[in-house]
């Protein structure tokens, strides 16, 4: 019975993952663009996901824009402030690589030099399809991870 | 001697599953009525189970305790409903559960938190007055403090007591966070000071704040369902309308600030209750 209780457990993990979006130093583009999955063209609260804007509640971590010398510190804090099991998501052109801003002088350029980051989802800015894809494909790396610790 | 256990204890196995289960059909309702699909009816379950199984990081060693007498709190006084006990009593426990969550939010030195136990102090303050009132207005009529009595009486509450019945509909509104008084922090999706009073749980933490959340819907909804008592269409239906217009006023209006709920809800609730209460005693 007490196994039962864990599959429905992780179960659960992939059926409301909570997010949190982080701007970091964007133009604001890729962040309309997840807002916009939360209105009902696209509706991702039908499979779970909320945007609650609290690290300390959420599951997964969009991070839009290209980091900077300044908000690095900010997002390793919201990083370590998640608990787990959690995704992150690099969102954008900006996110992966530094984008067209990568050979600024305060641009650190791309989100995996400060925190790990499991989905990357290109685009300027990025399409809301994609965005809930990179989503999806982050649930099944959460579901990887979840045999692998039964295992 | 022992039914009234048996019945605390149903209830309190209940509750949290028909807690949760309304909570899905109030996020489905919602959605629908914003053209969307919504999520399933059971997401609250899920909700929670997620949240079972994730780490629970805290920034003060007090704040589970404070959660664990919160929980007991909502699960006791909705316990002792089912048991059709003393309504003062119900409220004094709820209540007393309900401060619990202020302090464990005040507990931490975080803004986000601090506001939000403030203003959930406010809300506290602007909803308990309206429920003494309701119940005594209960009182008066029927003549005992206790629900087996209510329950017994022969016309249903709605006819001697209108507006106090609204006057309840503005304290669940109140108390279950609901625009225009999701001020310290709502359910999901709102946010305002990050998540107010619920800012700094996690983990199991957020679940049991979840489950303690389905005990206080019910046990509002238990008082709402004192004012048709006699018949069991008219108590499902003025349970399902309460509930359906609660979900309508929250997708109408918008958050408003702690000033204005306490101006207009005490003399809004107080002057209701004045008259349904004259024009019954003294007219």
């Amino acid at each position: 019975m007490f196994t039962k209780v864990k599959e429905f457990i992780k179960k659960s993990q992939l059926k409301s993952p909570w997010l949190v979006h982080f701007d970091c130093g964007s133009c604001n583009g890729c962040d309309i663009e997840t807002l916009a999955c939360l209105t009902p063209m696209y509706d991702v609260e039908r499979f779970g996901i909320v945007n609650v804007g609290n690290p300390k509640h959420a599951d997964v971590l969009i991070v839009t824009g290209t980091v900077n010398h300044r908000n690095k510190h900010v997002l390793k804090n919201i990083y370590d402030q998640m608990p787990d099991p959690k995704i992150i998501i690099a969102a954008g052109a900006c996110g992966l690589s530094g984008g067209i801003f990568r050979e600024a002088y305060n641009v650190v350029g791309g989100i995996d030099k400060v925190i790990p980051v499991d989905v990357y989802v290109p685009g300027c800015p990025v399409k809301p399809e994609a965005l809930i894809d990179g989503v999806i494909e982050g649930l099944g790396k959460l579901a990887e991870l979840q045999k692998k610790t039964a295992a | 001697m022992i039914w009234p256990f048996v019945l605390a204890l149903l209830g309190m196995l209940a509750a949290p599953f028909i807690g949760g289960f309304i909570s899905g059909v109030d996020r489905k309702l919602t959605a629908r009525f914003q053209s969307r699909k919504g999520p399933s009816i059971f997401q609250a379950f899920y909700d929670v189970a997620k949240l079972f199984g994730k780490e629970t990081v805290i920034s003060h060693r007090l704040q589970p305790l404070c959660i664990y007498i919160y929980l007991a709190s909502a699960a006791l006084s909705v316990g002792l409903f089912f048991a059709q006990s003393d309504l003062l009593l119900i409220f004094f426990i709820q209540a007393a559960g309900a401060v619990f969550l202020v302090i464990g939010a005040y507990l931490v030195p975080s803004p986000y938190s601090q506001i939000g136990a403030n203003r959930e102090l406010f809300q506290i303050l602007a909803y308990e007055p309206l429920v003494i009132i309701v119940i005594a207005g209960i009182s008066l009529v029927t003549g005992s403090f206790k629900i087996s009595d209510v329950y017994a009486y022969e016309t249903p509450l709605l006819m001697k007591l209108p507006l106090l019945f609204i006057v309840l509909g503005y304290a669940l509104t109140i108390k279950l966070k609901k625009s225009p008084f999701d001020i310290s922090g709502s359910h999901h999706a709102h946010q305002e000071i990050v998540k107010g009073v619920y800012t700094e749980y996690s983990g199991s933490l957020l679940a049991l704040i979840e489950i303690a959340h389905f005990y206080e819907t019910v046990l509002i909804l238990g008082l709402c369902s004192l004012f048709w008592s006699t018949g069991v269409i008219g108590f499902a239906l003025l349970l399902f309308l309460t509930y359906l217009l609660e979900i309508i006023v929250d997708n109408i209006s918008a958050r408003l600030t702690f000033r204005w709920m306490l101006g207009s809800v005490l003399i809004t609730g107080v002057t209701l209750s004045s008259i349904n209460l004259i024009w019954l005693y003294a007219a």
